[in-house]
């Protein structure tokens, strides 16, 4: 019964509504929405927070060369905000936010210089 | 984390941690703050009278919008009968500023003000398409920037309005005033700090009503009012993004987000330790002491763009400000130089600018004893102010105009 919880709870995936604006949406394919299917947990079992979604956007959803532009050494360039839920992510754990099904989560970049 | 509740209101859910004082403010909350504080920038700095007429420089872009809905709001809350319309420039880049001004016609429309648009094809008969042909993408954001500044005052000029509001914001001001810092260039880190520029010589004055508005609340006033702005970085000058002082402001602004405004803060404080009668003054120099003086509810007489006086001086120093920042650049940040004489010879024997003969070079060289000192006039070709004899737009499009007459033949 054990192993099939668990093996269970592992299989589980949530959707998310990933969306960029600002100019970043030029980084992934000119799309301005992404709708995503994520596992629940990464695979060290803990649920995925928004750091291990930052990094999965970059291995996964980004199509330009420049991750420079959205990443820099492993954390999320200066001067772009996140709203999670319409709610700025320095009111909900920042990188830690544990991503929860049915999120909408909004990159908006401030360093346009067009 | 339990969600936290407005500090304001105590009802709605937080939505907003504000970067100055850390609140945390509801939707609803946080407009209303970011409007008052709008409003009390332009009551405390006296920016508007009554009945005046007021071009807000619009690009389509995020600050220019939300500049555009700001006012149209406290001006209508506060009554300061004052006209509003926008007024933009079209650069004429194909795929690029014809997307962003079908963004500022609807704005026009959901404002309900009049919208004029120059064409720098109509004031100079070249577009930035047709410049970047001839010159290439290197050194082509320093006609752009010189263009459009004149630009903004020709076409105020057109419809006789006589203020121009543009949608320069904290982090604009901290980039700047961090940029002559390190330049140490007093006279300009003077006219950066001033929420209202304006020149004897000149009838258009400028002001900056979102001076001390954070970018990061900027954006999310446009995004809690869903408002519809244009973001995409122009396409001959995909670096932008990188420039230099725009990075070390944000990555200060990550580790304690009150240097922003600290850094304007003290860029104020340094401008009246700057003293007035400084050799090169222009013929501001009484108005720009008188008005040091006073704290700031006086508009300070800038040297508006005053040319430096070595036209070889001056190139270099451009192409040296778009390498270190092209962004400011676009953003319309002032981009003239003024050098002392002695400077100017310097600059002048370390070769000649791209886009000008030896032997004029030897002509300007031959001029500088000849004026020891900037007086702002006339551009004899347009008449717009200048040091010089012609200004700095008309020199640039001198030197295009050969290369131009060369293609011809």
């Amino acid at each position: 019964m054990a192993p099939n919880a668990e093996q269970l709870a592992m299989a589980k995936e949530i959707k998310v509504v990933i969306e960029f604006s600002g100019g970043l949406e030029m980084l992934f394919s000119d799309k301005r929405h992404h709708t995503l299917s994520l596992p629940a947990k990464d695979i060290a079992g803990s649920p995925i927070t928004i750091a291990w979604l930052i990094q999965y956007l970059c291995q996964n959803t980004m199509d330009d060369p420049r991750s420079e532009l959205f990443v820099l050494d492993q954390h999320l360039r200066p001067g772009i905000l996140v709203l999670i839920n319409d709610a700025d992510w320095e009111l909900e754990g920042e990188e830690a936010y544990e991503i929860q099904d049915g999120d909408n989560i909004l990159f908006v970049s401030t360093l346009h210089g067009g | 984390m339990p969600p936290a509740l407005c500090v304001s209101c105590k009802t709605e859910r937080a939505l907003i941690k504000r970067p100055k004082n850390h609140e945390k403010l509801c939707k609803t909350c946080f407009i209303r703050v970011f409007e008052d504080e709008v409003h009390h920038t332009i009551t405390s700095s006296g920016l508007f009278q009554p009945g005046e007429n007021v071009a807000i420089g619009a690009s389509g872009g995020k600050d220019s919008t939300v500049l555009a809905s700001v006012l149209k709001t406290l001006n209508e809350r506060h009554h300061y009968g004052v006209n509003l319309l926008l007024l933009s420039i079209d650069e004429g880049i194909k795929g690029y500023r014809d997307d962003s001004l079908e963004t500022v016609k609807r704005n026009a429309v959901q404002y309900e003000m009049p919208l004029k648009i120059v064409g720098y094809d109509e004031l100079y008969g070249w577009t930035m398409d047709q410049v970047v042909e001839t010159i290439g993408k290197k050194g082509n954001c320093t006609y752009c920037g010189v263009f459009r500044r004149q630009a903004l005052d020709r076409g105020s000029k057109m419809l006789g309005i006589k203020h121009v509001v543009t949608g320069h914001n904290a982090d604009d001001m901290a980039e700047t005033i961090l940029m002559n810092l390190l330049r140490g260039d007093l006279p300009r880190l003077s006219r950066s700090t001033s929420i209202m520029t304006g020149s004897d010589a000149s009838d258009v004055k400028r002001s900056k009503p979102l001076k001390y508005a954070y970018e990061k609340e900027i954006v999310l006033y446009a995004h809690h009012k869903k408002l519809d702005y244009f973001s995409t970085e122009c396409i001959y000058s995909p670096e932008a993004f990188r420039g230099s002082a725009r990075s070390l402001i944000k990555n200060l602004e990550r580790v304690r987000p009150s240097a922003i405004l600290d850094i304007v803060r003290s860029g104020e404080d340094m401008a009246r330790l700057v003293p007035g009668a400084v050799p090169d003054a222009c013929g501001c120099k009484g108005k720009a002491a008188a008005a040091t003086a006073t704290d700031e509810t006086d508009g300070i007489g800038g040297c508006g763009s005053a040319a430096g006086r070595s036209n070889g001086g001056e190139m270099a120093a451009m192409e040296r400000q778009l390498r270190e920042n092209s962004a400011a650049t676009e953003k319309g940040l002032e981009t003239e130089v003024s050098l002392p004489a002695v400077a100017s010879s310097t600059s002048t024997n370390s070769g000649p600018a791209a886009i000008k003969p030896k032997t004029e070079l030897k002509r300007a060289g031959q001029v500088i004893p000849i004026v020891p000192r900037q007086k702002l006039g006339s551009c004899e070709k347009c008449g717009y102010m200048s040091s010089q004899k012609l200004c700095q737009a008309c020199m640039l499009l001198e030197g295009l105009n050969k290369n131009r007459a060369e293609v011809v033949l």
